[in-house]
């Protein structure tokens, strides 16, 4: 049994809506491996994205413990948090998110430029990340200039180039049509062979396949099913 | 280090060529208007340090357009304490055109360069010019203005006064050129002999401007002055004496309230431009609140986002201030022969540049902090989940 990425304890997440107290995730444990492929499922508004948020530490729990790569995620300052995140996680999101002023290439340098890396050396990784997701004739177009498969190509482009061990993909095919959900599919397969551990919220049972486990989420509890 | 962010902030100039262009140019304009008003204003500032603290001007006390009678002359200079006298009248000259705008000063010679001796003349011309009753002097300023040579006699027409002959051109010989020791006045200037002019006058032969006179001893300047007024309480001509200095000094200040008043326009310019930058800065930081937050995840901090707007808020201002004042200095260059017939020292001082590269760093960072604040406290999941 491979050693675990992920560990979560107790882990509970309120949001509050005024003087309504909304208790999305209620005390739920997880622990995920490194290595592994793992598919998110759910209805809206379990708490999937709360859940991805909370792994990549954009957001704090109201109480229990998360360890990622054996650090306690909640006892860090939010500085550290942020120099965690450009190290340790890649994000990939529904609606790709890149910088539209910029070029395939420059948004995918954006991480790199957090790093004390010369020029020639960010340039050299994000041509190499962008040849890997099949983009490397498309460097110097525009979010604008791209399909939505390759926007989102980009996207993961921008996700490995700081070379982190943990991915996180929120829906990641939600806005594609099925060819371009295979590629990235695809794409998110072949970086879990070669190590990379996958975190993907998904609504798409076919997308849920190609991952090794599929995890249930409902009223903030797990219902964990192995396949 | 810093350099390396350039291409985003550069892109994020562009995102909206229109918006950034009127930003720009509302900077722009603010530091032209800034650059102008401080060249004239040191050359307000500057009138007043070159005056002299031994030298009395004795003016009629209604206004220095009124004329003093020339018998005053002898009566003055037997005052105690007084060294030299010179009348000096303002003669109203044009050369060639209308428009050519010189001073011109009927002078008594020999007395009036004892009282400045910071003209400075080349050997002997002092002598050929006391010789020459048609003689003139001509400042270097003056002189290369309309390439004037020694030797030459040139037309000089005057606005105010007209010959018996119903002429009102008097023809002079220049004589030389003077320069003026340097930061002691300027070399924009004709002076010719008070007995020539006078002489063929048709009316106010006996009248001359005012006297410039100088005291033997500084300390008494003030004594010396009171003494020439009370000599001519209750004549028809009373008169007004004090220092160049005391006189530049309020002349300076009646120019400085216009000063004033131009200071406080400019500072609404800036207030506007201010705004005007700051909404600038606040829309493009509003509308990119889901860009900034993906910053954010990929792990800029929130001090890294704050630096990254206030960069883009810097580099607007500086851009478009570098810009308004290079045009400011192309200005000065160019209309700067022009306004020196009326304000002498007229250009961009280095304390005046400064100061507008301190004014450009605060107003980035004004305009920059509120949106740069908002920007470092953006929550990144409430961010995302608004797009
Ligand atoms: N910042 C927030 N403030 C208040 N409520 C929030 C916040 N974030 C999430 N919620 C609430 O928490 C619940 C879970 O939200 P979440 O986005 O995690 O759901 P989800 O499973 O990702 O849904 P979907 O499939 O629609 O993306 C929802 O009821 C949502 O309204
Ligand atoms: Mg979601």
């Amino acid at each position: 049994m491979p050693e675990s990425v992920v560990v979560i304890r107790d882990l509970v997440k309120e949001f509050h809506r005024g003087p309504e107290v909304i208790r999305v995730l209620d005390g739920l444990s997880l622990d995920i491996a490194a290595g592994d492929f793992v598919a998110l499922m759910g209805p809206s508004g379990s708490g999937k994205s709360t859940l991805l948020n909370l792994i990549g530490a954009l957001d704090r729990p109201t109480s229990g413990s998360i360890r990622v790569e054996g650090l306690e995620l909640p006892n860090l300052t939010d500085g550290a948090l942020a120099h965690w995140r450009a190290g340790h996680v890649g994000f990939i999101f529904q609606m790709y998110n890149l910088l539209p002023v910029l070029t395939a290439e420059r948004n995918v340098e954006l991480p790199l430029l957090l790093s004390k890396l010369p020029a020639a050396e960010r340039r050299r990784r994000a041509r190499a990340a962008l040849k890997l997701v099949g983009l490397a004739d498309r460097a110097q177009h525009r979010p604008g200039q791209l399909s939505g498969g390759q926007e989102q190509r980009v996207g993961i482009a921008r996700a490995v180039v700081t070379d982190p061990t943990l991915l996180l993909c929120d829906e990641p095919t939600g806005d594609l049509d099925r060819k371009s959900a295979d590629e990235v599919l695809d794409l998110l397969a072949t970086l879990n062979a070669r190590g990379k551990t996958v975190i993907m919220v998904t609504h798409d049972p076919r997308a849920a396949e190609r991952a090794r486990h599929t995890l249930h989420l409902d009223k903030g509890q797990l219902l964990e099913a192995l396949q | 280090m810093i350099l390396k962010f350039a291409p985003l902030l550069f892109a994020n100039l562009r995102r909206h060529l229109l918006r950034t262009a009127f930003t720009l140019g509302s900077i722009i304009v603010a530091f032209l208007m800034f650059g102008l008003l401080q060249a004239m204003k040191g050359s307000f500032d500057a009138g007043a340090t070159i005056a002299g603290q031994d030298r009395l001007l004795t003016l009629h006390k209604v206004s220095i357009v009124q004329p003093l009678p020339k018998s005053y002359w002898d009566q003055i200079r037997r005052v105690d304490g007084v060294a030299f006298v010179s009348p000096v009248t303002w003669f109203g000259g044009t050369y060639q055109d209308e428009r050519n705008q010189i001073p011109v000063f009927p002078v008594d010679g020999a007395t009036y360069l004892d009282i400045y001796p910071e003209i400075v003349l080349p050997p002997g011309v002092r002598e050929r010019w006391l010789a020459d009753r048609r003689g003139a002097l001509v400042g270097r300023a003056m002189a290369n203005r309309f390439g004037f040579k020694p030797g030459q006699t040139i037309p000089l027409k005057s606005s105010i006064w007209r010959r018996g002959t119903g002429s009102s051109t008097w023809e002079v010989n220049i004589s030389g050129i003077f320069d003026v020791q340097e930061n002691k006045g300027d070399t924009m200037g004709i002076i010719m002999h008070h007995d020539y002019f006078s002489e063929s006058l048709a009316r106010g032969k006996g009248l001359v401007g005012w006297y410039v006179v100088k005291v033997r001893d500084p300390a008494k300047a003030a004594r010396v002055a009171r003494s020439i007024d009370e000599l001519f309480a209750n004549s028809p001509y009373e008169t007004t004496t004090s220092t160049e200095k005391a006189l530049a000094q309020s002349f300076a200040n009646q120019i400085g309230n216009v000063g004033k008043i131009l200071t406080g326009v400019i500072a609404a310019v800036f207030f506007t431009m201010l705004l005007v930058t700051a909404n600038t800065m606040a829309q493009s930081v509003r509308e990119r609140t889901s860009e900034l937050a993906l910053l954010k995840t990929l792990g800029f901090t929130g001090a890294g986002v704050t630096a990254l707007v206030l960069a883009e808020a810097l580099m607007l201002t500086l851009l478009g201030g570098i810009v308004g004042m290079a045009l400011a200095y192309f200005a000065v260059d160019a209309f700067g022969t022009t306004a020196r017939q009326y304000l002498p020292i007229f250009y961009i001082s280095l304390p005046a540049a400064l100061v507008a590269v301190l004014l450009m760093i605060g107003l980035g960072i004004a305009a920059g902090l509120l949106p740069a604040r908002r920007a470092m406290r953006l929550r990144i999941v409430e961010a995302l989940r608004g797009t």
